[in-house]
């Protein structure tokens, strides 16, 4: 078991000071920072091997696309999934939700029909869902939340009608850091007959995520968020719908036959992967994954509960700050607000302090409005982040206080 | 004093600063300073786009001089917005259009000057220089 001390030291940038002073990163929700092992891993990919994948008759398209395919299986095992070509490489989770939005709003959205998504969700969930039901002349229904930040799953039960086409849904929202009792609204659809897509942008990298255990029909993530690479994604989809499901884009590589007249399309997953994929990105990807398995994703999720529990204590203290979110069961994200003080304030002060924070809307507009606010500042914790940031990051509040006053 | 006399001034006053605390706390200064736009005018016809906090930004032009007044909801902002005012208003319109803002730059601000940076130095400036061609063409 590695200290807290080495896992740092895994990270480069951790130790990198900003205006003179140590880095407190603490916008994991944003995107996280990469240990050395997957920068070496896509260097490797460019120094060692590079070649295109699934097309050459020589060694190094061969060398990459075993690569490439070890990082699909390796994706695979880490979700559960049952089978290879139920792993599609997207650009992200964005990629992934626009590609089944439109996909699945060709082969089954009709006029009248209904999508349920629930007030937590980013932007990424809603407007490629809003696009579709446009093209379609479908509707968006919405969950609800209760003051806590949480689902409210009686509202959603009622919201289920013979009119529903699917649910898309956030594991975790990254505005609030509310876990979704995502099983329970995927049994509660499943029963109406409806699929479920589960946005796991801020899901996958805190906890054990298995898609056969959930039975979810689409799981969407991306890798940057996951100690990966920037611009890979995944889309996890169910054998059944990805086969009827027509592909999103066409060109090379997701092709059988191609004339004039008629194309026929390869096999999954390649039918979703047309162009040259971001290769490079997967087997980072892949790298990222072996090393929070190595890490443990319980020791994770056990590290930043404490994180969590912690910051929560130490910032309740302070008593013109007020904690937006306060699910039962959430991750270790802290939106707040101090009184008085504008959001963009308190992060411009927080970054010259060293700070890194997120302020705004958090791309999850709906969310604030349901609080009746603009913004909030935002601390997304993770694994690597010690109390002893928190503590930075309490004297910091503390001296915006003091300025602002 | 001119434009370039006003810009000298303030780059004066921050290089006294090497702590970002303290050139945050001069410009919260600024921020207090800042011609207060008539509450009436905090509508969306005079806020600017591309800020991640509001500004509102009105301007009056006599025939010969432009005057800015504005308004943010973030302190940090008024005061850039403040500073800018310092530097442009009671000038004409070609002095508007032509000025070249540099104590921005001096003053450490030039990263906040960037198109995706949030807090939209550029949009007030972009906003400001398009109101005084608005006036230049009306006037002519």
């Amino acid at each position: 078991m590695k200290t807290i001390e080495e896992i740092r030291a895994d990270f480069p940038i951790l130790s990198r000071k900003v205006y003179n002073r140590p880095l407190v990163y603490f916008d994991n929700g944003a995107t996280t920072q990469k240990p050395l092992c997957v920068l070496d891993a896509v260097r490797e990919v460019y120094t060692e091997y590079n070649g295109n994948v699934h097309r050459g008759v020589h060694i190094m398209s061969d060398l990459t696309s075993e690569a490439y395919e070890n990082a699909r299986e390796k994706v695979r095992s880490f979700i559960n999934a049952g089978k290879r070509e139920e792993i599609i490489f997207t650009s992200g989770t964005t990629g992934s939700i626009n590609s089944v939005a439109f996909s699945y709003g060709e082969r089954f959205v009709k006029p009248g029909d209904e999508i349920i998504l629930s007030t937590l969700e980013h932007h990424a969930n809603i407007v490629p869902w809003q696009m579709m039901c446009e093209r379609k002349g479908a509707s968006i229904r919405v969950i609800p939340v209760n003051d806590r930040g949480e689902i409210l799953l009686d509202d959603f039960l009622k919201l289920l009608s013979p009119r529903t086409r699917l649910v898309a849904i956030t594991q975790v929202s990254n505005a609030l850091g509310t876990i979704v009792p995502v099983k329970e609204i995927t049994d509660a659809a499943h029963s109406a007959g409806v699929p479920v897509l589960v946005d796991g942008a801020q899901g996958i990298q805190h906890d054990v995520v298995d898609v056969s255990s959930l039975d979810c029909d689409f799981y969407a993530f991306s890798g940057h968020k996951i100690y990966g690479p920037t611009g890979i994604g995944v889309l996890y989809g169910k054998e059944k719908w990805l086969t009827e499901l027509p592909p999103w884009q066409g060109g090379g590589d997701m092709v059988d036959k191609v004339t004039f007249e008629k194309t026929t399309y390869n096999e999954l997953p390649f039918k979703f992967e047309a162009g040259t994929t971001n290769y490079a990105g997967a087997i980072g990807l892949a790298k990222a994954l072996d090393y929070v398995l190595g890490i443990g994703m319980q020791y994770i999720a056990g590290r930043e509960k404490m994180l969590l529990a912690y910051a929560t204590e130490k910032l309740s203290e302070i008593s013109r700050l007020k904690i937006y979110g306060d699910s039962a069961n959430k991750i270790a994200i802290i939106s707040f607000l101090i009184d008085n003080v504008h959001q963009y304030d308190t992060g411009m002060v927080l970054d010259k302090l060293g700070i890194a924070v997120r302020t705004g809307t958090h791309c999850a507009q709906p969310v604030m409005q349901r609080f009746g606010i603009d913004g909030t500042v935002r601390a997304s914790m993770c694994f690597y982040n010690t109390t002893g940031e928190i503590d930075a990051l309490c004297s910091g509040i503390e001296e915006v206080i003091r300025m602002f006053s | 004093m001119t434009l370039n006399e006003v810009q000298e001034k303030i780059v004066a006053e921050f290089s006294v600063f090497d702590d970002w605390m303290d050139k945050y706390s001069l410009l919260i200064d600024y921020g207090k300073g800042v011609p207060a736009i008539d509450p009436k005018f905090k509508t969306n016809e005079y806020l600017i786009e591309g800020c991640q906090s509001k500004v509102w930004l009105r301007s009056e032009f006599d025939g010969q001089l432009i005057r800015f007044s504005a308004d943010s909801d973030a302190i940090i902002t008024r005061g850039i917005v403040g500073l800018l005012i310092m530097v442009l208003t009671g000038r004409t319109p070609d002095e508007i259009i032509g000025a070249d803002l540099y104590f921005i730059d001096k003053i450490g601000l030039r990263q906040n000057l960037s198109p995706t940076r949030s807090n939209g130095l550029l949009a007030m400036v972009r906003q400001m220089k398009l109101y005084a061609i608005a006036y230049k063409s009306k006037s002519n």
